[in-house]
């Protein structure tokens, strides 16, 4: 199942609950118009990076990720998704932004599916 | 991508900057600080040198929910001076609290103008509050848009750029050196004013969730301040106050989360494993539910060790709506705690949260310590000043006092700024031993491809500074001799900081991290064993010396390293009240 796992610059593949940003790598373009892509120009912690090997992004040390979820938000193709590790939260819960002009749209998907939506406005209107 | 890393001195390319007024981190504080430098003087060239991305670097990467410190119409000055100085046990700096509340409101106003969602009472228009000096925020984004108008003021933006020590004119502050993670460059600024606003320092402690290697970053303090604006002062010999006044809170248990959103958001009090609210039957005689922040800090720690834990904030009278108005307030500061409530399937009407203790941090903004400064926010280096999280003496800041004193710090800077012909000399000696002293763990590398990797380092320092001085695992707890075996230790990873080996740019910076972090630690060590007495119960509990002592430190505790010997002095300066009344009391 590629698209549940992270390829490392080795080839490697990684179990999907070791890493909190996840890399879909079927979705990540690796933003190839930029000379870096967005999530590495971003990350607070400088922990993603792109792979020359690969194309993709990944995270270099997915323990040093703090879940700010910035770059999340920051990538155009929906290729990031936030991950708790396992040791402190089930398997599979998934929390969505969709990034808009004014507002977020947040999708809470709970470990027994449960779905909850929230909109929250992130700058005043014009 | 990043450049390769430097092998040899002949490999580094050198860039100089000149600039008027430099601002080293370019978080809430420094970007306020570099947008007021314009303000007061747009002809003068304002530079931030940022080690990430202003756009989500600093405690606002994820976003906040609330600014903790407006004083809201009907409250006074003087009301917010004393409820800062009893939240803080009474110790705090009255000039440095007050110069802040006559700016506190500035730069939140500022911030709504520039699109900042603010949630207004309909009838009145004044903010909706929440809590005694609280008003809710949408700011998941508010970072960002602080950033554009860094941008759109004309301030000149190096990012991906770390700080390592300041330029140094004789005792003067004549700007900073460092080096770029992505380019490999040594960079030298000089500026004719320097503001250091480079957060306070986490990672000195281990956290309790640091399970083998998967969650070492689960914590409630951004990870990536790692105390580098202190080591550097720590190391030119700024002097420092009150680095003792550890930052310990009560916090979700297992994520590190902010607690305040539901315990003053809604109103949620703190049970114990038998259902007692704790506070209300065990702390009265302290002032129950609003007793000081560091007694409610401890009160998971004291249930646990009494055999009464698990601890909890009472969620169980909240409404559906209620639950659901929590669940965004997080959303727009640590979003990832809605997926530890669905990665738990837990509904916090049906069921109260979890809360514990969080790994110690040293945060200015939230204690006293940091800079000793003056009113005008100048550090005991001249022409460097201080504000935010880095800056002592002024605690109960939090997001909006960390903006408003990065007002203050850059009205200064900018007025010396504009009053100094030229900056001062460089020295190539000491540009060349700092060019060294970055890139050595780069060149033990390719020299000997042997030796102690930052990680390694870091978790020693780590567990060394949880077990003998006092982390979550000792329930804050400590002692002489176990303050004593840590400093012991801590000099001897300090002295192996030579052996530190770096395969990459970002491994350069970790290096750099811990280093940094050993200097914060050693300077805290000091304090932790200078204040034989406890003043603040969870934030320096000291079993040796378990009462307070007025008579000897009722005062400030300072240090100073001496920069030729390395030694470091610690020394008392004497309390100034300026504003009447009992100190322990709002």
């Amino acid at each position: 199942m590629l698209d549940a796992c992270c390829l490392m610059p080795d080839n490697r593949f990684l179990e999907v609950t070791e890493l909190p940003p996840r890399v879909i790598v079927d979705k990540c373009d690796g933003c190839k118009a930029e000379k870096e892509p967005l999530c590495e120009q971003i990350c607070p912690g400088d922990l993603m990076t792109l792979s020359e090997k690969t194309g993709k992004a990944y995270c270099r040390y997915t323990r040093d990720c703090w879940d700010c979820m910035s770059c999340v938000k920051i990538c155009p193709q929906g290729a990031l998704e936030t991950r708790l590790s396992y040791q402190l939260g089930y398997y599979p819960a998934k929390l969505i932004p969709m990034m808009g002009t004014n507002r977020i749209t947040w999708t809470s998907i709970a470990m027994d599916g449960t779905v909850e939506r929230f909109v929250v406005p992130t700058r005043n209107e014009e | 991508m990043a450049s390769k890393l430097p092998t040899s001195l002949e490999e580094i390319q050198t860039v100089m900057v000149e600039t008027d007024v430099l601002v080293i981190g370019g978080g809430n504080s420094g970007c306020f600080a570099a947008i007021e430098a314009k303000k007061q003087n747009a002809k003068l060239k304002v530079t931030i040198m940022e080690k990430a991305h202003i756009d989500r670097s600093g405690c606002l990467a994820a976003g906040m929910d609330a600014i903790n410190t407006y004083i809201k119409k009907g409250r006074t000055i003087e009301e917010f001076v004393r409820w800062s100085r009893s939240q803080a046990g009474g110790l705090i700096r009255e000039d440095l609290t007050k110069s802040l509340a006559e700016v506190l409101n500035e730069p939140t106003e500022e911030w709504e103008r520039w699109g900042l969602p603010i949630k207004h009472d309909e009838e009145t228009d004044e903010y909706v509050t929440r809590g005694k000096w609280d008003i809710t925020i949408r700011g998941s984004e508010m970072k960002v848009i602080l950033a554009e108008k860094v941008r759109e003021f004309g301030v000149e933006v190096l990012n991906r750029v770390v700080a390592t020590g300041y330029l140094m004119d004789g005792e003067r502050v004549i700007g900073a050196m460092g080096f770029g993670v992505r380019d490999g460059r040594f960079y030298a600024i000089r500026a004719k004013a320097t503001i250091v606003s480079t957060g306070g320092a986490a990672g000195i402690y281990k956290p309790y969730q640091a399970d083998s290697v998967d969650s070492h970053h689960q914590l409630w303090y951004c990870p990536f301040n790692v105390g580098s604006g202190y080591a550097m002062g720590i190391r030119a010999g700024a002097e420092m106050t009150t680095f003792e006044m550890r930052w310990c809170a009560t916090r979700t248990k297992d994520f590190n989360g902010p607690i305040d959103t539901i315990s003053v958001g809604y109103n949620a009090p703190m049970i114990n494993g038998k259902g007692e609210r704790i506070l209300q039957k065990h702390y009265a005689h302290l002032g129950g539910e609003a007793a000081p922040r560091y007694i409610r800090a401890n009160v998971p720690m004291e249930e646990w060790r009494e055999g009464r834990g698990p601890t909890f904030v009472d969620t169980r009278e909240m409404t559906p709506e209620q639950v659901r108005d929590m669940k965004i307030d997080y959303l727009n500061e640590r979003p990832s705690y809605v997926l530890h409530l669905a990665a738990r399937n837990h509904d916090p009407s049906k069921e109260p949260l979890e809360v514990y203790g969080n790994d110690p941090y040293i945060v200015g903004g939230h204690t006293a310590s940091g800079y000793w400064v003056d009113v005008s926010r100048e550090t005991t280096l001249p022409n460097l000043f201080a504000s935010g999280d880095v800056a002592g003496g002024c605690p109960n800041k939090f997001v909006g006092g960390a903006a408003a004193e990065g007002m203050l710090a850059a009205r200064s800077a900018a007025k010396r700024a504009s009053e100094t012909a030229s900056a001062g000399s460089l020295s190539d000696q000491q540009l060349a031993a700092e060019m060294v002293r970055i890139f050595a763990p780069a060149f033990r590398q390719a020299a000997e491809g042997d030796g102690v990797t930052p990680r390694e380092m870091e978790e020693r320092m780590q567990r060394l500074m949880d077990e003998y001085a006092g982390g979550v695992h000792q329930f804050f707890r400590m002692n002489r001799e176990g303050l004593e075996y840590a400093l012991k230790n801590v000099r001897i990873l300090k002295d192996q900081t030579r052996y530190l080996i770096a395969r990459d740019l970002h491994e350069l910076m970790e290096c750099h991290e811990v280093i940094d972090r050993l200097d914060v630690a050693e300077v805290l060590l000091h304090h932790l064993m200078y204040r034989e007495e406890t003043r603040w119960p969870g934030w320096q509990t000291r079993t040796d010396f378990p009462e307070r002592n007025d008579e000897k430190f009722d005062c400030f505790v300072n240090s100073r390293r001496d920069p030729a010997t390395g030694q470091v002095q610690v020394f008392t300066r004497p309390y100034e009240q300026l504003i009447p009344g009992d100190r322990m009391k709002p």
